[in-house]
């Protein structure tokens, strides 16, 4: 072989175990790396107490209220089957939503509930103004009921 | 048509080229950038449905990531040009692009940070895209310190492509790090990309910044790629001639 026959074999076999490195971190990272509990852990006990832990899941709809001192807030985050209590001092982030996904980090206390030190929301793919989002749904809501329809 | 490929190759071609190419880029990226910024903070909603002005950020966000990937590819393919044609100005380019993309990487964090601590609560997380965009960083931080630390211009052109070419595993995981099966289970805070959930005038607005970008990622490697030629090829022929001649 010539000599830049030599470098382009070189180069092609460079290329190929740079991609298979790459695809095999891929898929690492996509079999769940869960640097969170999720709430049903949190409900069997398998979360250590008094150390610092994750819980992540969704805020459970319409369990947001802010307790008597006017500046703690209890919500609770659940994977739909468990639900675990939570409790945060301070300025939630901006998308801390209910129905939206969320991460708290923070101690468990006796009762099993998260006393968190810092809360972060997760965010959707969607950028729109509320009145396109409002159309959007109605539009989505219709068609079901269309389908719906045409099944019966 | 048939275009001497070759020809180009030589830095005293592609010297006087660069240098008519890089008033056209100039003017592109000021013209679409003003265009850019003029659409992003006029013509867009004010409020979304959980975002409020600071959501504008994308506008230099999304460009600057995704020049960042990119530019690192170019760095890749310039050097592997290199590694096997031997062509030294290859090299030149990959050099003169690497500085470029590591500051993309630096804006792209920036803004997601200031952007982050407003809307995720955090200034900086462990999330898979976070973590392997700083990662990226590093590998051109690595990569235009080994250029400098090999006095021999050969020698850290090749060392440094083959650098190059092994940080390249970055670029798929920064990319897909988010495209996760399930959200929950997942530890990015970053979204899944979705053209279908945006409004259509901060897409507009968002591709035309990303065009201003792309053009201010030709326009200052190649400024920078004139350096290195002059800096490299000082003592050859054409270059004290040209000097000359503007003397």
């Amino acid at each position: 072989m010539k000599p830049r026959q030599k470098r382009i074999v070189f180069v092609l076999i460079a290329l190929v175990a740079v991609g298979i490195a790459g695809f095999l971190a891929n898929s690492a990272l996509q079999s769940n790396i869960s640097y969170f509990y999720n709430p049903t852990q949190i409900v069997n006990g398998e979360a250590p107490k008094g150390q610092v832990i994750r819980i992540g899941g969704m805020v459970k709809e319409g369990s947001m209220k802010r307790l008597d001192d006017g500046l703690t807030v209890a919500f609770i985050i659940t994977n739909h089957n468990d639900e675990a209590a939570a409790q945060y001092t301070g300025i939630l982030p901006d998308l801390f939503k209910e129905g939206q996904g969320a991460v708290a980090k923070g101690k468990l206390n006796e009762d099993n509930v998260l006393i968190a030190s810092e809360v972060l929301a997760k965010h959707d793919e969607d950028y729109l103004p509320p009145e396109v989002a409002d159309a959007m749904e109605k539009a989505r809501a219709a068609s079901a009921n269309a389908t719906q329809e045409k099944a019966q | 048509m048939s275009i001497n490929w070759f020809k180009f190759s030589s830095p005293a071609t592609f010297y006087p080229l660069a240098g008519k190419l890089i008033p056209i880029f100039g003017v592109l990226t000021a013209l679409i950038g003003i265009f850019g910024l003029y659409w992003g903070f006029f013509q867009t909603p004010d409020v979304l449905t959980d975002q409020k002005q600071y959501y504008r950020i994308i506008f230099i966000h999304v460009p600057a990531a995704w020049m960042s990937m990119w530019l690192y590819v170019i760095v890749v393919a310039w050097s592997l040009i290199g590694l096997i044609f031997n062509a030294r100005l290859a090299y030149m380019i990959a050099a003169a692009v690497a500085p470029t993309g590591a500051i993309m990487t630096v804006l792209a964090l920036f803004t997601g940070a200031v952007w982050g601590k407003t809307s995720w609560g955090t200034w900086w997380d462990w999330d898979p895209r976070m973590t392997s965009e700083l990662i990226l960083l590093f590998i051109y931080v690595g990569y235009m310190a080994l250029r400098s630390a090999i006095e021999d211009n050969r020698r850290s052109d090749r060392a440094s492509a083959v650098l190059a070419l092994v940080g390249l595993v970055c670029i798929p995981v920064i990319f897909w790090s988010v495209n996760c099966p399930d959200p929950n289970q997942c530890a990015a805070l970053h979204q899944s990309s979705s053209m279908s959930g945006i409004e259509s005038n901060i897409l507009f607005a968002m591709l035309t910044m990303t065009v201003s970008f792309w053009m201010y990622c030709f326009l200052v490697p190649l400024m920078r790629a004139r350096n290195i030629i002059l800096e490299r090829e000082h003592d050859t022929a054409w270059v004290t001639e040209m000097l000359e001649v503007k003397k």
